[in-house]
């Protein structure tokens, strides 16, 4: 039945080709409705909330270059076929006890922040090769998996940082630890790599009549535009290709001569790789680690972002990265100033938006299995005249 | 999946097959479990008073748990939209407050309503379920992780008046929690309640759960029960019977959140509070882990999966605390429960399954 369903993607996809030749505006809403409706609640929020254009400009500058990386991280499996990688929590994992690590040798600056990254990358292999190799084990279950995963790899987490850090693994720094000596304490900090990539280029432009200039971190501007030339880069090389073939028919690729389970597994290791980076920049940008909670939401609000930007399970882009991440911390940002504008409460601001982010993920995943299931009848119906081979699938 | 039961299978083949379909996991947790009660032996608990809270908790769980029957039999798998169940149970059980009602005339109206409202929200999320065939589970989780923030603006613009429900001092909306201090606390597991060594034995709660067990039973052998199994064994077989795949589909689900909202007013009935907001956000995991612990798989469950699991996972959860505060640490037995339901939902996730999945 997969199969078949997937044959007829690229026959869908033509379709939508010819019809982008000739511009048509409506075609054009219907494409873009998810950014455009969240566009819109950004410049309703963003009016209500009463913040300064510039004030706004500055926070979503810091909080574009503090995601994205995160957010991008993402792309590589939805590629290949695997959907909205909710794995990419161990991937964050990976960067805090790398952070642990750094903090416990009393690393400070760019030198510090450079051995975190080096340090994150090994263990994110690790956790990446082992996610991939589960997600094999469950295949066309790999999201509900990876939430599930997600959940139990901070079981795990909980269960090392606070029982064998200081027993079993020896740490140095008395502070990191709770006053028993056992189990790091609830936030920790590393204020000595605070900014560390971002202050290495900071411009700052001006504005007449504001007394805070708009600051844009050019290092780390620059290492997420980085990030998006090696992507378009890996999606053109050989490997690339084996990605998008998976993606787009597992069983054919597989004929074709692709080790499918293998190449899945490379996937998911970029993508814990990747998400593993993101955490230690993003960590950086906010100069203290709350040990048992800045992972767990790395999954939900990075999907909830891509979402956003009009992504799908099956096809995203860099820009819709970007563009999600732009309106959905827009939205974090002025969701609560807004409510308390609109209905005098903060709190409901806050829970509108949490409802947001769960809602767009669960709505967008909807999406895509009424529209997969759509694609499936449309085939059972072409395919009545021929005989049901594949039914004991 | 399509066992033969045409010929008696010898004893030995039987136990065989019941040892595969137990598996290293739940080897795992069955053996942590005896470690813990040594070791709860070897400090000297007191077990009486460990064995009424497990029958405590078991019984204030059980039936969240039995919803999980109606959805995995019916071929949509564990109900991770459980908590749109638990918000219509919170909504009843709330509502029951505010018309200042008592005893059990409060509880039978929570359920009551809870179950009604279940049933209705139940049939809506079936369509759902209808249109999303295949992706179920993710769906669902996120889909009840969105009814819970939702209902956290409900919960926050809500109007009511009750003084026992709204925060003394202003402020908007309820309170987190919401004590059942006169007026349903505890009215069933005190009803008909006596001491057996020094355990105290919640009749009235056992015995309102063993109900609720029979009617799963009753309902999973009813002809609408059979036909629901056969749809979600093999929904081709069932197609070319005749029987409506989709319509076992939303019955199933009905039925399943029925049982949600009348298992969320149980709970609190037990636990002797309301708790509202972000407090059903994870309800699901523990109730399909707790089914799965029974041995149920991702599209095969019966009632005794469900209170076998039930039974253990509350045992664990009870007996690894105190052991854990003597031993090590507080947080030990919170952070086992999360390894333990996880992980044995991964484990069914990741399971190759005989026959499985036709779709």
């Amino acid at each position: 039945m997969t199969e078949q369903q997937k044959n007829t993607l690229p026959v869908t996809e033509t379709r939508l080709e010819r019809k982008k030749e000739s511009f048509d505006p409506g075609y054009f809403l219907r494409k873009n409705v998810v950014p455009i409706f969240f566009l819109v609640l950004c410049i309703i929020g963003g009016y209500y909330s009463g913040l300064s254009l510039p004030f706004l400009a500055n926070e979503i500058i810091t909080r574009m270059a503090r995601n994205s990386f995160l957010v991008i991280s993402l792309i590589i499996p939805i590629l290949a076929g695997m959907g909205l990688n909710f794995g990419i929590v161990l991937g964050a994992m990976a960067g805090q006890f790398a952070y642990v690590v750094t903090a416990n040798w009393e690393m400070a600056g760019l030198s510090g922040f450079l051995m975190t990254c080096i340090l994150s990358v090994p263990l994110a292999i690790v956790f990446g090769w082992l996610t991939g190799r589960l997600f094999n084990r469950a295949k066309g279950k790999e999201m509900i998996s990876g939430i599930i995963l997600g959940f139990f790899a901070n079981g795990l987490y909980q269960l090392v940082c606070l029982f064998f850090m200081g027993s079993i693994i020896p740490i140095r720094v008395p502070s990191m630890l709770l006053s028993t000596g056992v189990g790091l304490r609830n936030t920790l900090d590393i204020k000595a790599m605070h900014y560390a990539l971002d202050n290495i280029w900071k411009v700052r432009i001006k504005i007449p009549g504001f007394v805070f200039p708009i600051m844009i971190p050019m290092a780390t501007v620059a290492v997420i535009v980085v990030l998006c030339l090696f992507i378009r880069f890996i999606v053109k090389t050989k490997l690339g290709q084996e990605f998008r073939a998976v993606g787009q028919d597992r069983h054919i690729a597989e004929v074709a001569g692709i080790k499918v389970d293998r190449v899945r597994i490379i996937a998911i290791i970029f993508s814990t790789v990747l998400a593993g980076l993101g955490q230690v920049i993003f960590l950086q940008n906010l100069g203290n680690i709350n040990t048992y909670g800045s992972h767990v939401q790395v999954g939900t609000f990075a999907v909830a972002a891509i979402l956003i930007g009009g992504a799908s399970v099956k096809k995203a882009t860099i820009s819709q990265a970007l563009l999600g991440t732009l309106l959905f911390h827009t939205l974090f940002i002025v969701s609560p100033l807004a409510g308390k504008n609109l209905v005098g409460d903060a709190m409901i601001g806050e829970y509108f938006r949490v409802f947001v982010t769960y809602g767009v993920i669960g709505i967008a995943l909807a999406l895509h299995a009424w529209q997969s299931l759509q694609q499936r009848k449309t085939v059972t119906v072409e395919a009545v005249s021929e005989p049901v081979s594949g039914g004991g699938k | 999946m399509n066992r033969e039961n045409s010929h008696k299978p010898e004893w030995s083949e039987r136990i065989r097959e019941w040892a595969r379909d137990f598996g290293v996991a739940r080897s795992i947790i069955l053996l942590f479990l005896a470690i813990l009660l040594v070791a709860a032996l070897i400090m000297g608990l007191p077990m009486s008073q460990l064995f009424s809270s497990i029958l405590s908790r078991f019984g204030m769980n059980a039936i969240l748990v039995l919803a999980m029957i109606p959805t995995i039999q019916s071929g949509t798998g564990p109900n991770f939209g459980l908590p749109l169940g638990i918000a219509c149970g919170l909504v009843a059980a709330v509502l029951s407050i505010e018309l200042d009602m008592r005893g059990f005339q409060a509880l039978f109206f929570a359920v009551g309503l809870g179950a009604l409202l279940g049933a209705v929200t139940g049939y809506l999320y079936g369509l759902l379920l209808n249109k999303v065939k295949g992706q179920e589970m993710t769906v669902g989780t996120y889909f009840g992780f969105s009814i819970v923030s939702l209902m956290c603006i409900f919960w926050f613009m809500a109007p009511f008046k009750s003084p026992e429900m709204i925060w003394p001092y202003g402020g908007n909306g309820l309170r987190v929690t919401i004590s059942l201090q006169d007026r349903f606390d505890k009215v069933l597991n005190n009803f008909l309640e006596f001491e057996v060594f020094g355990a105290s034995i919640p009749t009235g709660l056992l015995l309102f759960v063993a109900v609720f067990c029979l009617i799963v039973w009753i309902f999973m052998r009813s002809k609408t029960g059979v036909a629901l199994s056969t749809v979600g064994a093999n929904p081709r077989f069932a197609e070319s019977c005749g029987l409506s795949v989709n319509k076992y589909r939303v019955i199933g689900s009905v039925f399943s959140q029925a049982l949600a909202a009348v298992g969320i007013v149980i709970y609190a009935q037990t636990f002797g509070f309301i708790q509202l907001y972000m407090a059903p956000l994870y309800m699901a995991f523990f109730a399909v882990a707790s089914v799965l612990i029974g041995g149920a798989s991702l599209n095969r469950a019966t009632v005794w999966h469900a209170m076998i699991g039930c039974f253990l996972f509350q045992s664990i959860l009870v007996v690894s605390m105190p052991v854990a505060n003597v031993l090590v640490a507080e947080n030990l037995s919170e952070v086992a429960r999360i390894i333990i339901s996880n992980g044995i939902i991964l484990y069914a996730l990741t399971r190759r399954e005989a026959g499985g999945d036709v779709r």
